[in-house]
């Protein structure tokens, strides 16, 4: 069956509104299309049915006009198209800078070489005119878009790089020209010619904006690697058939078979077979993942062993990966809180930089040596020239990209520009315990009989009260009651009390499940048994009490094992010299064995859902700026008063959207290296600050003589236009070096 | 020289005027046609006006092949898109309150305005 969908063509050369009516006429007759409408002002035509797009296509060029299909480009097909997009204008930018250094070299080396560039005989002027006239091409051809965006951002009523390098390649061209053609209007001394810098500048900008878009390409890598993660295809079952179809055509519920060594192409659940599946680019675990019926499969992992057959839960935008990609896009183009003052300095500086060179100018001819006319045309222009702050807009962005993506690499998601800072500056972690710090899923490790007498029927009664419950304790005492093979009875009036336990009829009796204190609110005799309660505790198991019609029946012991890397984690935070703090609802002598075993001392037990936040509110009024990591579910509270939430994700979870940074990985070592990649960032993107901030605050004074006085030394133009070239290219480079860094040895 | 100084004095002020102090008020009305071309290093039109509290969007067009022109960044909204080359891309944009909210390139040499009217 081909799936009802609403295609949007763009329609090329409809020049008049009767086109529409062709067109849709044309459209509409197509079988297959339900209703075709055109959007005249937007050129465009919506059509709605099941009709396949080349016949749609090929239906619009009947009468007479082309159309391009805006649906169903893949993000790899775009990513390729940019690629193709950069590299074409790559290579404008080589043969402009080429064009341009073809006369700017060997006229600079004339300049250093041989001497003077000065008009004093008529062959001179002759000479200097054919070069002129030169200078004049290679302004057309390598540098025509400067000027034609210089001129239109000025009657926008704003100012960029255009316009500072118009200004200032036009001053020393313009001078130039009128040296040659009236040297009498100009001092003797001022008769010098420029036009080896508005060559040489064009050309080195040209050179700078290339390398730059070269180096720019290799920041989005992280991209471009997640992009590839997906398959290109899916074996689907219709109709007792296997076909292979594109990704983008698989539909919700269809049956997918992936065989070893094959990509998952969407999101699913296991339905039949079983596998191990790599998931390692998703989530930076190592080992492959036993995958059963009715287990989750995640699109772009790699099945390794075995072939299963999986129902599409999440089929296009909405699998895990898209939307990973989507989350790691956005937070590329974020920015962080230390980006704004450069962004504020970028929004004034043009103008700015225009006054100061118009200030110089006037200054070198009012207190300039001879000759002041040059002094001052060539302080002017190379106060303009190496002025452009656009290093220092690309200073944050592109450390943010690479370090984001770096982070995903590693399975950290990290949502913005501010949550990437803020977790560079984090003094103390919170962590809460079970699904955390543990594994979040609990076996019963010992039942101990009070006034019961068979443990299989403790095991049955409180299986059958939990069953309702989704609490991972309570899980956990189900699927020990099932291990044992023990048939469950249905639950009355169950309750359940956070943080407390459960309460409900089962078999006529009334049934009790929780801590003491759920006991003692119920009047239920729990003396005898505390110390049997404590000894589990101190061994790291969580007790809970079990009260059969107001009668304690027995202590049920349960144990949530540690992650295997939690201590290692952990030591490396502090290390890191970041307090790590403990929470957990269990009672205090587990809590206090857990913290124990991982090295934690600073801890916090029998803390309510709904308390988690105030203890984080506490340490942040202690001066701490916390970091909270959670599941996402229950911690959403706290993890949204934390500074900084970290959530402990799947990828499939909604906590990616929710958290300001998920874990894709259950282990801790993802909080270490989520913060080593922050604070590597935010050194990266001071580095960047510092380097464009040179260029210009160095850069202009220095360009408008300050040390003349002083040294006689005055920079040239062409050392302006190389300097402001090769300030983005530093930044890049520098961003780029991020990409190298090992978030594991730090 | 006092002519050259009055000249550049007049220059400065000139400048301050233009980039600053004018305040353009022509702005392109929300309707089903509203495309920005991103070309010669800025938006057009770059003065768009919207009402508040609808949600709406914006088409760009990107005729630049510049990187700099290649990402589109409303950063009080949190929205930072890639624009392709040669193909219009819809940015949705929230219900917005009252204001003027700004958009940029990412390196904020290109600079449009987003005007956000209370509806009559």
């Amino acid at each position: 069956m081909i799936q009802e969908q609403t295609v949007k063509l763009i329609i090329e050369g409809a020049g008049c509104s009767s086109c529409v009516g062709k067109i849709e006429g044309a459209l509409n007759s197509i079988s297959g299309v339900t209703a075709a409408e055109m959007n005249f002002a937007e050129r465009s035509v919506s059509v709605e049915g099941s009709a396949p797009i080349d016949d749609l296509i090929k239906a619009v060029e009947s009468v007479g006009y082309n159309a391009i299909s805006t649906e169903g480009v893949s993000e790899d097909d775009l990513m390729d198209e940019k690629e193709a997009a950069d590299f074409a204008y790559y290579k404008r930018l080589i043969r402009e800078m080429t064009i341009a250094l073809t006369l700017g070299v060997p006229l600079m080396a004339y300049s250093l070489i041989v001497g003077e560039m000065t008009v004093t005989t008529t062959t001179e002027r002759i000479v200097w005119l054919i070069i002129g006239l030169l200078t004049a091409g290679v302004m057309y051809f390598s540098g025509k878009h400067f000027y034609i965006g210089a001129w239109k951002s000025f009657w926008n009523h704003s100012a960029n790089m255009d316009t500072l390098i118009a200004l200032g390649t036009g001053t020393a061209w313009i001078y130039s020209m009128v040296v040659v053609f009236f040297p009498a209007a100009v001092p003797d001394m001022a008769r010098h010619v420029y036009f080896e810098a508005t060559a040489m500048i064009i050309g080195l900008i040209d050179l700078g904006l290339a390398l730059e878009l070269k180096a720019r390409g290799r920041t989005s890598q992280a991209i471009k690697r997640l992009i590839g993660l997906q398959a290109k295809t899916a074996r689907v079952i219709r109709d007792d058939k296997e076909i292979d179809i594109p990704i983008e055509n698989v539909l919700l519920n269809d049956h997918v078979r992936v065989r070893p060594g094959e990509k998952i192409p969407v999101d699913g659940i296991v339905i039949d077979g079983h596998t191990a599946i790599d998931e390692s680019m998703l989530t930076g675990e190592p080992m492959p993942v036993e995958k059963k019926t009715s287990d989750e499969v995640v699109a772009g992992t790699l099945n390794k062993t075995g072939s299963v057959v999986f129902k599409a839960t999440r089929v296009g935008k909405d699998t895990a990966l898209a939307q990973i990609i989507n989350m790691v896009k956005r937070a590329q183009n974020s920015k962080p809180p230390i980006g704004r003052l450069a962004d504020i300095i970028s929004a004034y500086f043009v103008p700015v930089v225009m006054i100061i060179a118009v200030v110089s100018a006037l200054v070198w001819l009012n207190f300039g040596p001879e000759p002041a006319v040059a002094f001052a045309i060539v302080s002017a222009t190379t106060v303009l020239i190496i002025a452009c702050p656009c290093a220092l807009g690309l200073a944050t962005p592109m450390s943010v990209m690479v370090g984001v993506g770096k982070a995903a690499e590693a399975g950290v998601l990290i949502r913005n520009g501010e949550a990437l800072q803020t977790a560079s500056k984090i003094t103390a972690m919170v962590l809460d315990k079970t699904g955390t710090i543990t594994l979040g899923a609990p076996k019963v490790t010992s039942i101990h009989l009070v006034h019961a007498k068979e443990k299989d029927r403790v095991l049955e009664l409180a299986a059958s009260l939990e069953a309702g419950s989704e609490h991972p304790l309570a899980m956990s005492i189900v699927e020990s009651a099932q291990e044992q093979g023990l048939s469950l009875s249905s639950v009355k009036n169950f309750k359940a009390i956070a943080g407390h336990g459960v309460e409900g009829v089962v078999e006529g009796k009334e049934l009790l499940f929780g801590n003491e204190k759920l006991m003692r609110d119920h009047s239920v005799n729990v003396n005898g048994a505390v110390d049997v309660a404590q000894q589990m505790a101190a061994e790291a198991n969580t007790p809970m009490y079990f009260a059969v019609d107001g009668v304690l029946a027995a202590i049920i012991a349960v144990s949530d094992p540690i992650k295997e890397d939690s201590i290692e984690a952990i030591k490396r935070l502090q290390k890191n010299g970041i307090k790590v703090v403990m929470l957990t609802g269990d009672n205090r002598a587990t809590a206090k064995a857990v913290a124990n075993k991982v090295g934690i001392t600073e801890f916090f037990a029998e803390v309510l859902p709904e308390d988690k936040s105030d203890k984080v509110a506490e340490l942040q009024m202690q001066g701490e700026v916390v970091g909270m990591t959670g599941d996402g579910i229950n911690d959403a509270p706290a993890l949204a008063l934390a500074n900084v939430g970290f959530a402990i994700g799947t990828g499939t979870d909604v906590a990616i959207e929710s958290a300001d940074i998920t874990l894709m990985r259950g282990s801790l070592h993802g909080l270490a290296d989520a913060i080593a990649v922050s604070k590597a960032t935010l050194r990266n993107i001071k580095q960047n600050l510092f380097g464009a901030f040179i260029y210009n605050v160095a850069g202009v004074p220095f360009a408008a003589g300050v040390l003349y006085p002083f040294f006689g030394l005055l920079l040239s133009p062409v050392i302006a236009g190389a300097a402001m070239a090769f300030s983005s290219v530093t930044v890049v480079t520098n961003a780029n070096r991020l990409r190298l860094f090992k978030a594991k040895e730090h | 020289m006092l002519i050259i100084n009055i000249l550049g004095a007049l220059l400065i002020l000139g400048i301050v005027w233009w980039f600053w102090l004018y305040k353009p008020t022509g702005a392109s009305e929300n309707s089903s046609d509203m495309l920005v071309t991103v070309k010669n290093g800025i938006y057009e039109p770059a003065r768009l006006r919207i009402p508040a509290g609808e949600a709406t969007s914006i088409k760009f067009l990107r005729e630049e092949a510049s990187p700099c022109a290649g990402t589109v960044v409303f950063s009080d909204l949190e929205i930072s898109e890639e624009l392709p080359l040669n193909k219009q891309k819809t940015i949705h944009l929230p219900a917005l309150t009252p204001g003027t909210y700004s958009f940029t390139c990412q390196m904020q040499m290109y600079r449009g305005e987003l005007i956000v009217d209370d509806k009559p």
